[in-house]
C-alpha cells in the first residue's frame, strides 16, 4: 500500500525523548515504521526547516452529543459566524463556539490535531453522541462518560462494595461505548434534581447518605481494580465558586494513597482556570494558581489541564446543572438545563468573556500561571475546555501565549490592574519550548489517555501515521519575540497526515477519511455481575423511561471501533 | 413469534415497551400499544405501488426506477427547491436528506414550522431548562399541562412519563402528585386533573406573565381578574407552582400556534427559570410526530440549524423568510420533495395552490392529501415496524427503532440514496 517518507524534519516526540532532532519519519499503510525501502511508488516530502510532530491529541474537550447540540439550536447566532461553503470534498460549516459536526473535523485537522476526545457523555444518551461522532470527519474520537451522581454509583459507595461499583463502571462503558470515568461535582448533580447542590467534599448528598468525597475515592479505586486505560477525570465541587482552590487541593490531597494501576496519574482535574480561584466573593476574587502550582509540584498523582479562557464568544456547557443556573442566573442570560434520569445534570449557558472585566482578566491568567507554574509539563495539558473556555480554534494562540513572555506583557497592557495586583502572571518569566509545546499538545494528552501503546501521540515503529508538520523552523524563530509567527505556524499547519493520508495541505483539507471510535471493555467477576444486574433490572423496572433492551449503545452506531480491553489482573 | 420491547413509531412518546406477535411475517397482535399506536403497527392501507401522474392527470403506476429517474430529473431542473416534511422518518434518511439540499442548493425544513418551531425561536431567546422524562416520573409532584390534551395526542404519557406511575421519590403515583390544566376549553385532561384554569383564547402571554409576577413577589400589578381568570386561582396556581418539590411544565400547540406564538413561550420559559430561584420546575414542549424532534436535532448538528436554506451553497437561516410556507406565500418554490407528511392538509390554501401548480414528489408509504398534488409518489417501508432505524423522543432522547416485519418496500434512506447518487456530480462528496 501507500508509502511516505518525511525527510530532514525537525522531529519533536517528547514519548520517545526527541527533542528536535533532524531525522527521517517513514510511513507504510497507515503505521511509522523504522524505515522504507525507497520505491518509485514512496511519496517523498522535504521537511527541512519545518517542524514534525504526531498528530495532536486532545483529551478534554466537547465536540458531540446533546448538550452540544443544545448549544447550537439556542445559539442560531454563533452557527452563522462561521459559515463555509460546501466544496468537492467538504460539507458546509457553520459556528464559532459550537461549530456543526463537520467543522468540528475540519477544523481539529486544520489545526493538526488527529484524536479529540469528548468530555461529558451520559450513558442514557450516549447514542446521540456516537450519532454525531460518526458525523464527525478525520479525527479519532473517544469519549468519557459521566458517573458521578449516578444512583447505582453513589448505592455501591455507600454500601462499599467496590467491585460492584467496578462492575457497574464497566457495564456503563459497554452500555456507552465509553472510554473512561468523568466525575462532575459528585452528588452535584442529583442534589439538583430538586434544585439543590453540595456545598463541599464532605456535605451530604441528599437522599443517597453519601459524601462527594466518598464518591471520588470509591470511583478512583473501582477504576485501578479495572486497571483502566485512563485514571478518574474530575471536575471538582465548587467549581466556578471564589474560593474554590481549597477544595480542588483537598480534593487532590484525597487520592494521594490511592496506587494506580499502571504508569499514569490516579487522578486528573480539569480546567483548571475555573479551579483554582481564591477570594470569598466577587469583589475579592484572585488567583491562587500558585498554590494548585506548589501542590502539583510536589505530587505526581495528578494532572491537570487548562481549560484557558479565550476573550470574546464561548459556550459553557457542563453537567453541572447547579453551577450553570448559577451562571444563567448572574448573568441574566439565557440557560438551557437537561437533567437526566438516575444519571447526573447538565446546563448550557452562552456567554462573553470582556478585556478588562476583571474577573475574566483574572481568569484568562490562571489557566497561564497553572501552566507556567507547574515545573513538570507533562502535568499540565494545554486545552481551552472547548467551548467552555472558549473555542479550540484558539489553540495556537495559547501556544503563543506559553512560548512568550513578551506576548503576555503585550496582552496585559490590554486588560486591568486588579488583574496585575490578584495574580503572579506579570511576574513570569519562564517561557515554555517546542519540546514542551509538543507535550501539552499531544504527548502528555495520550499518555493521560493511556493511549500511546494504542498508537497515539508519539512516532515510535508502530504507532498510527498521524503526523503534523508546522511550516516554521525553530532554528530561524525566536519564539519569545516572534510570537506572531509562531501563532500563524500553528494556526496554519503545512500538512496533516492521517493514517499516512493527507488529510491537510497548507490549510485545505485535501482528504475527509472516517475516524475511529476508542472504547473501553472491561471484565469483571461474573458473581460481581450477576449482583449488579439484579440492582439494574429492578431500576429498569422501576425509574428509567426506557427498558433495559433498548439502553446500550447498539453496533450501527460505531462503525470503526477501537475495542481497548482492561479488567481485573 | 413474540417481539418485546418494540418502540412504536407513532408519537414523540417513543414507547418503547411493546410486544408484538409476528406469523408468518404479519403482525397479528401488539400489546400494551396505545389506539394510536397498534393501528399504525397493525397496519392500515399504504400505496401500493410507486406512480407517475400521466399526461390525462392520472397517477399511473410505475417502477421504483422510472419513479427515481422521473423525481431526480424534476430535482436537477428546479432552481428553488423544497424538501419538506421528515417528522415521520428516521434520522438516518433526514440525514440523506440534508445532503440532497446541499448537493441541490434546497431549503431543507420540517413539519416544526407549522407546530413547534415558535418553541425553537423561545428557546433561541431564552434556553431550555428541561429533563428527561424518567426524571419527571421520579420527582415531579405537580405537573402542568398547558395547551395541550395529551389523553387524546400522546395517550400513555401520562401513564408512562408525568402522572400516574409511581417514581423513586413519589411512590404512591398519581396521589402524591398535583395536575393542572390549562386551556382554552374543557379538555379529557383538564377533567382528570385537580385544577382546570380556563382562559379566555389567545391570552396565554397575559396569563403566563401575571404568573411570572406573582412567582416574583410583585403581586400589586395583577389585577383582579386576568383575561377571564381571577386573581385569586391564579395566587392559588403560583403558590402551587413555588411550594412542589419539583414541577414540570408540558405545553402543546395551544400555546405555540395561538395568539403570541413564540412570545409566549419565551414567557413560559422565563416563568421556569424563574421558578428555579425557589424550587425546581422544568418545561418540555409535547412534541407530536414520533421523530420531528430528531429532524430538529439533526438538522442542527449537520448545518448548525433546525432548519436549512443551502442555496448559497452554505447553510443560511432566517425563519420568517425561507421557512417553507414563507417560499410558498411567495410563490418562490418550482419543485418539492416531500417525505413522510402532508402538507396539503395542513398549509395555507395559497400555500397548497402553490405547491400544488409545481412538480410534486411524494416519498411516504401511506396515501394522504399530498398525494392527491403529487406528480411522482414513492412508497417506502414503515420505520420501526418495516425497518431499522433512530428516532428521538419529544425530550431528546435517542432511540433505536426495531424492524418487525420483513417488507419489499425500500427505506426512504434507500431512495433518497439513489436520488443522490443521480442528482450529483462525479466526484462530488455524497
Amino acid at each position: 500500500m501507500s508509502e511516505l517518507l518525511i525527510k530532514n524534519g525537525r522531529v519533536f516526540d517528547p514519548i520517545n525523548s526527541i527533542n528536535g532532532d533532524i531525522m527521517d519519519i517513514a510511513i507504510k499503510n497507515g503505521k511509522i515504521v523504522d524505515d522504507i525501502s525507497l520505491s518509485p511508488d514512496t511519496k517523498v516530502i522535504d521537511a527541512s526547516s519545518m517542524i514534525v510532530m504526531p498528530g495532536g491529541v486532545d483529551a478534554h474537550s466537547h465536540i458531540a452529543g446533546s448538550k452540544v447540540n443544545s448549544g447550537r439550536i439556542m445559539c442560531p447566532n454563533d452557527s452563522r459566524s462561521g459559515i463555509e461553503k460546501r466544496t468537492k470534498i467538504t460539507r458546509p460549516c457553520s459556528g464559532y463556539t459550537v461549530p456543526n459536526t463537520f467543522a468540528m473535523g475540519y477544523r481539529y485537522a486544520k489545526l493538526g490535531y488527529t484524536t479529540v476526545f469528548e468530555a461529558a457523555i451520559p450513558i442514557l444518551h450516549a447514542r446521540h453522541t456516537h450519532e454525531e461522532f460518526g458525523d464527525i470527519p478525520i479525527i479519532d474520537k473517544g469519549g468519557l462518560v459521566l458517573f458521578g451522581s449516578n444512583w447505582q454509583v453513589m448505592e455501591a459507595v455507600r454500601e462499599n462494595d467496590i467491585e460492584k461499583l467496578a462492575a457497574y463502571i464497566a457495564w456503563g462503558l459497554s452500555a456507552s461505548r465509553g472510554y473512561g470515568v468523568k466525575i462532575v461535582n459528585p452528588g452535584g448533580g442529583e442534589a439538583w434534581g430538586f434544585g439543590k447542590n453540595v456545598s463541599g467534599l464532605h456535605d451530604t448528598v441528599p437522599n443517597f447518605d453519601v459524601t462527594p468525597a466518598e464518591i471520588i475515592t470509591g470511583l478512583a479505586k473501582a477504576n485501578e481494580m479495572l486497571h483502566l486505560p485512563h485514571s478518574i477525570h474530575l471536575h471538582c465541587n465548587l467549581l466556578g465558586k471564589p474560593g474554590n482552590y481549597k477544595t480542588t487541593i483537598e480534593t487532590m490531597k484525597l487520592l494521594e494513597n490511592i496506587k494506580p494501576s499502571m504508569d499514569r496519574q490516579v487522578v486528573h482535574i480539569t480546567h483548571m482556570t475555573f479551579n483554582a480561584w481564591g477570594g470569598t466573593n466577587w469583589g475579592d476574587f484572585e488567583s491562587k494558581a500558585d498554590a494548585v502550582a506548589d501542590y502539583l509540584n510536589q505530587h505526581d498523582h495528578v494532572t491537570v489541564d487548562m481549560g484557558q479562557l479565550i476573550f470574546g464568544n464561548a459556550t459553557t456547557m457542563t453537567a453541572d446543572g447547579p453551577m450553570q443556573y448559577a451562571n444563567a442566573r448572574l448573568l441574566a442570560t439565557k440557560w438551557t438545563n437537561g437533567d437526566v434520569e438516575l444519571e447526573d445534570a447538565s446546563g448550557v449557558v452562552p456567554l462573553s468573556y470582556i478585556r478588562k472585566m476583571y474577573i475574566h482578566d483574572i481568569m484568562w491568567a490562571v489557566g497561564l500561571e497553572v501552566a507556567l507554574l507547574t515545573k513538570n509539563p507533562w502535568q499540565v495539558l494545554l486545552t481551552t475546555d472547548h467551548p467552555n473556555g472558549g473555542p479550540f480554534v484558539n489553540y495556537p494562540e495559547v501556544i503563543a501565549l506559553l512560548m512568550s513572555a513578551r506576548k503576555r506583557e503585550e496582552e496585559m497592557l490590554k486588560l486591568s490592574n486588579k488583574m496585575r495586583d490578584r495574580t503572579t502572571l506579570s511576574g513570569i518569566e519562564r517561557e515554555l519550548d517546542w519540546y514542551d509545546i509538543a507535550i501539552k499538545t499531544r504527548a502528555s494528552h495520550a499518555k493521560i489517555l493511556g493511549l500511546t501503546d494504542h498508537g497515539k501521540g508519539h512516532l515510535g515503529a508502530y504507532a498510527d501515521a498521524d503526523v503534523t508538520i508546522y511550516h516554521i523552523n525553530p532554528d530561524q524563530v525566536d519564539a519569545g519575540r516572534e510570537h506572531a509567527t509562531v501563532k500563524k505556524a500553528f494556526e496554519k499547519p503545512a500538512y496533516t497526515i492521517k493514517d499516512g493520508e493527507f488529510v491537510v495541505r497548507n490549510g485545505e483539507i485535501t482528504a475527509t477519511p472516517e475516524g475511529r471510535t476508542f472504547w473501553v471493555n472491561a471484565s469483571v467477576p461474573e458473581e460481581d455481575n450477576t449482583r449488579l444486574m439484579k440492582d439494574l433490572r429492578l431500576k429498569f423496572r422501576k425509574y428509567y423511561s426506557i427498558n433495559l433492551a433498548n439502553y446500550m449503545v447498539q453496533d450501527n452506531y460505531v462503525k470503526h471501533p477501537v475495542v481497548i480491553k482492561a479488567g481485573g489482573s | 413469534m413474540e417481539i418485546t420491547d418494540a418502540t412504536c413509531s407513532f408519537c414523540g412518546s417513543l414507547c418503547d415497551d411493546l410486544t408484538v406477535k409476528v406469523e408468518d411475517n404479519e403482525i397479528v397482535d401488539v400489546k400494551r400499544a396505545c389506539r394510536l399506536g397498534a393501528s399504525k403497527i397493525l397496519g392500515h392501507e399504504r400505496i401500493n405501488s410507486p406512480m407517475i401522474r400521466n399526461e390525462a392527470g392520472i397517477l399511473e403506476e410505475t417502477s421504483f426506477d422510472s419513479a427515481i429517474d422521473k423525481a431526480s430529473q424534476i430535482l436537477l431542473h428546479a432552481k428553488r427547491p423544497l424538501l419538506y416534511g421528515w417528522a415521520s422518518t428516521s434520522c438516518e434518511a433526514q440525514s440523506k436528506g440534508v445532503l440532497l439540499g446541499e448537493i441541490l442548493g434546497a431549503v431543507v425544513d420540517s413539519t416544526a414550522s407549522v407546530c413547534h418551531g415558535p418553541t425553537t425561536l423561545g428557546v433561541q431567546e431564552k434556553g431550555l431548562p428541561t429533563a428527561s422524562l424518567g426524571q419527571i416520573k421520579n420527582r415531579a409532584d405537580l405537573i402542568i399541562f398547558w395547551g395541550c390534551n395529551p389523553i387524546h395526542a400522546h395517550p400513555r404519557h401520562m401513564s408512562r412519563y408525568s402522572g400516574y406511575l409511581p417514581g423513586f421519590f413519589l411512590d404512591r403515583g398519581r396521589q402524591n402528585r398535583k395536575f393542572v390544566t390549562v386551556d382554552v376549553r374543557m379538555t379529557e385532561t383538564a377533567a382528570i386533573s385537580d385544577e382546570f384554569l380556563q382562559i379566555e383564547q389567545g391570552s396565554d402571554y397575559v396569563v403566563l406573565s401575571a404568573l411570572r409576577a406573582l412567582v416574583n413577589g410583585k403581586d400589586d400589578l395583577v389585577p383582579d381578574v386576568v383575561c377571564g381568570v381571577s386573581k385569586e386561582d391564579l395566587v392559588r396556581l403560583s403558590g402551587m407552582m413555588r411550594s412542589c418539590r419539583f414541577g414540570a411544565f408540558f405545553f402543546g400547540m395551544g400555546l405555540t400556534q395561538s395568539k403570541g406564538m413564540y412570545k409566549n413561550i419565551d414567557c413560559a420559559l422565563s416563568l421556569t427559570n424563574d421558578l428555579n430561584t425557589q424550587t425546581k420546575f422544568v418545561i418540555t414542549p409535547l412534541r407530536g410526530h414520533y421523530n420531528v424532534t430528531g429532524f430538529g436535532q439533526v438538522c442542527s448538528w449537520q448545518t448548525g440549524f433546525p432548519a436549512v436554506d443551502l442555496s448559497r451553497g452554505a447553510p443560511y437561516y432566517n425563519p420568517g423568510e425561507m421557512s417553507a410556507n414563507d417560499l410558498l406565500m411567495r410563490d418562490e418554490v418550482d419543485a418539492s420533495l416531500i417525505v413522510a407528511s402532508d402538507p396539503a392538509a395542513h398549509f395555507p390554501s395559497t400555500s397548497v395552490h402553490n405547491l400544488a401548480k409545481m412538480p410534486l414528489i411524494q416519498i411516504d408509504p401511506y396515501a394522504n392529501a399530498t398525494t392527491e398534488i403529487a406528480d411522482v409518489v414513492i412508497p417506502t417501508a414503515i420505520v420501526g415496524v418495516e425497518t431499522e432505524g433512530t428516532a428521538y423522543r419529544m425530550d431528546g432522547l435517542s432511540l433505536r427503532l426495531r424492524k418487525l416485519v420483513d417488507s419489499d418496500y425500500p427505506s426512504d434512506e434507500e431512495i433518497l440514496d439513489k436520488i443522490i447518487k443521480k442528482v450529483s456530480r462525479k466526484g462530488d462528496v455524497c
